[in-house]
């Protein structure tokens, strides 16, 4: 299927969308075209943000929209991230449909009493009489130099907590999808975007469509090793899947898309056949929803494990800056690579499993 | 301002209004004081006693789409919204008549239909709520209007600053209602802030603040009824300072001098502008009512809230499967 197909390589892209006929755009144009056609559809909706108008227009995600719908609906706000996310909750709450931009998920502490104690517990303390449909755009920031307040990523944090949704597409066709079910969803939306997804092509269709949330998606088959990918990690674990072909090793890349709720059952299905389940995450280690995942296999059907679990994480320290030290932080395609090996070799050593009690 | 106080500008009405809710009010209170030894309403209540008039004063200027945020000790507000007693005290017995179903308790009344959209406990945390709401009436192109009522605590936290920059800079049709009882749970004001006029933050925000004596139902009404008009004329934002005093506890039934929290010469001073008091005796003055006609009026109110306790006491609670369950919204 074209849309579900992550493209490692522009010549892959074209020979795989070109002919057929099929219209490719960036991960970024996924974004802004879906931000378009939800306001031209949607009085409701409505962009808040820093600079959502200005001429870089959130690395593009925005660009032009505050010409076609004005400074009402494209709205600049003042750098008052917790109070503006009331103010969005508070909208949302009286019938509009908010989307909050920060250009980085590092913000999204300031934010952090709006989001947990207002918008994450309205509809429930208000004994289900009042949603908040609300969409918190993030991204993630990575490289060149940003260092340890502008490459964070907390959508661990944000699925503890209940009441909030957390998306976090990795491909244009999501992108959109998950974009136009965030709007809908009536629920308080994270929607976690990632730097180095903004210029990956893809297919993706004119018309308005939703990815559904809570679906995950099966990137690559295989029947060696299970690597669920989150976010851009996909493109780490795709590289090395085709890496580890050469060595005869068959990985089968899943990729949650939403982390709450998290399709479980796409997981499990894998690792039932593979038996070594790998998490990639583009996050630090502990508490993190790489731990949740391995925690929910370990739960539901620790028999289908045949190796133990391994977490790709970013190490529990904050980003570093310098280029030597960024390279050394961030885990790729050769690390899920050396986990995949590793857990291979592993297997011998691996004891039986144990026969579940009931 | 208090033009009702001028001979010939007198609306019966509306002064048996204020009056007949300032009771509602207060009796609302003492009947939870009365009940809460038998520990079976299981929610932390802070009462407004004392602080009646604002509420009333504030609430009878507002139609019934208008948005209503409150706080912890929002009781008061609900009710002069019109919010009914029994679904706010079914609420605290935690039971499914209860205006959330029993998950909200004391701290968050809610009910849309009344522009109760939901009450919050973190202290300023309604702030930018009413806020957003006003933004909401604007870009809807309503004429509805937004009312924030928090404490002078509120007034220490970054989102009271942030909501009064930006209602300013979009000039929003909001009032914020700044109940200054000058403590916030047992920290006097003094040890949070270089001054006790809240008002004073009005002017760095450019909008208009108006200092009131919070326990005069008369001034608070003519300040709230400028201020809303002002807001549904497209004028933007209003900050109004009410200056009274809690005569109970931060939290719980007592009175919490007792416990060294507050000097009891303090709250006595205070009793004696009784916001109820003094409005009975202003209105038995000008002849607007008589000694039995205010008698009548809190038999009635009394009747109706203890038939509302016995309601909410015969409300069945929740079902255990619902402590995890409507956690999301779903679409029909």
């Amino acid at each position: 299927m074209p849309w579900t197909k992550v493209f490692l390589s522009k010549d892959e892209m074209e020979r795989t969308l070109a002919q057929p006929g099929l219209r490719a755009i960036t991960y970024c144009d996924a974004i802004l075209e879906a931000q378009r056609q939800a306001m031209e559809t949607d009085g409701r909706v409505f962009l808040m943000g820093e600079g959502v108008d200005d001429p870089g227009g959130i690395f593009g995600t925005t660009l032009g929209l505050v010409d076609l719908f004005g400074k009402d609906r494209v709205m600049d706000i003042p750098l008052a991230e917790n109070g503006m996310t009331g103010v969005a909750v508070g909208a949302a709450a009286a019938g509009m449909k908010p989307v909050f931009i920060h250009m980085r998920n590092d913000f999204l502490p300031m934010c952090m009493d709006q989001l947990v104690n207002h918008a994450a517990k309205w509809f429930y303390m208000t004994g289900g009489r009042v949603n908040i449909p609300l969409v918190v755009r993030a991204i993630i920031g990575r490289g060149w130099g940003s260092a340890a307040q502008h490459s964070q990523a907390f959508h661990s944090l944000f699925t503890h907590i209940p009441g909030l949704k957390v998306v976090m597409p990795a491909t244009p066709y999501d992108a959109k999808g998950l974009f136009f079910a965030a709007l809908d969803d009536g629920n308080p939306v994270m929607f976690i975007e990632h730097r180095w997804a903004f210029g990956s092509v893809g297919y993706v269709p004119e018309e308005i469509y939703r990815v559904p949330i809570g679906t995950g998606i099966v990137r690559r088959h295989g029947t060696d090793v299970t690597v669920v990918a989150i976010s851009q990690m996909v493109y780490e674990a795709m590289a090395a899947a085709a890496q580890a072909e050469e060595d005869g090793i068959d990985i089968e890349v899943v990729e949650p898309r939403t982390l709450k709720p998290l399709d479980q059952e796409v997981i499990l299905s894998s690792v039932r056949k593979t038996g070594r389940l790998i998490i990639a995450d583009v996050a630090c280690r502990t508490g993190s929803v790489a731990a949740e995942i391995a925690c929910r296999v370990c739960e539901a059907e620790p028999e289908i494990l045949k190796a133990p679990v391994r977490r790709v994480c970013f190490p529990d320290a904050p980003t570093p800056a310098g280029p030597t030290l960024e390279q050394a932080y961030y885990p790729d395609s050769s690390s899920i690579l050396e986990a995949v090996r590793d857990l291979v070799a592993e297997n011998r050593a691996f004891r039986k499993p144990i026969q579940r009690s009931s | 301002m208090s033009d009702l106080k001028q001979p010939g500008h007198m609306d019966t009405q509306l002064l048996m209004d204020l009056y007949r809710t300032m009771i509602k009010i207060r009796r609302f209170e003492e009947k939870i004081i009365d009940v809460y030894g038998v520990q079976d309403m299981k929610t932390p209540v802070h009462l407004c006693i004392g602080q009646e008039a604002v509420a009333a004063g504030v609430c009878a200027n507002l139609g019934t789409d208008d948005y209503l945020f409150t706080n912890h000790r929002g009781h008061g507000h609900c009710l002069a919204k019109g919010m009914s007693p029994a679904s706010l005290y079914a609420e605290f017995y935690g039971r499914t008549n209860g205006c959330a179903r029993g998950k909200g308790g004391s701290m968050h009344p809610v009910d849309p239909d009344l522009g109760i959209l939901g009450t919050s406990a973190i202290v300023g945390g309604v702030i930018p709520l009413a806020v957003g709401a006003a933004l909401a009436a604007k870009l809807q192109d309503t004429q509805r209007v937004a009312v924030a009522f928090f404490g002078d605590g509120a007034s220490d936290e970054g989102a009271f600053h942030e909501s009064l920059l930006f209602a300013s800079l979009k000039e929003l049709p909001v009032v914020l209602v700044c109940e200054n009882n000058f403590y916030a749970v047992n920290s006097p004001i003094s040890a949070r802030q270089p001054d006790d006029s809240i008002v004073r933050f009005a002017g760095s925000y450019r909008i208009p603040g108006v200092q009131i004596d919070g326990t005069d139902v008369l001034a608070v009404h003519g300040a709230a009824r400028t201020a809303v008009d002002r807001a549904r004329a497209g004028e933007g934002p209003t900050l109004l300072e009410c200056r009274l005093y809690r005569w109970r506890g931060h939290v719980g039934p007592e009175c919490d001098y007792p416990k060294g929290c507050r000097p009891k010469e303090e709250l006595e001073q205070w009793m004696e502008r009784c916001p109820i008091n003094n409005f009975t005796r202003f209105l038995l003055e000008r002849g607007v009512t008589t000694e039995r006609g205010m008698e009548r009026v809190r038999n009635e109110i009394d009747a109706t809230l203890d038939e509302a306790l016995c309601l909410a006491r015969q409300s069945p609670f929740p079902a255990g499967e619902e402590a995890s369950a409507g956690v999301y919204y779903e679409r029909a």
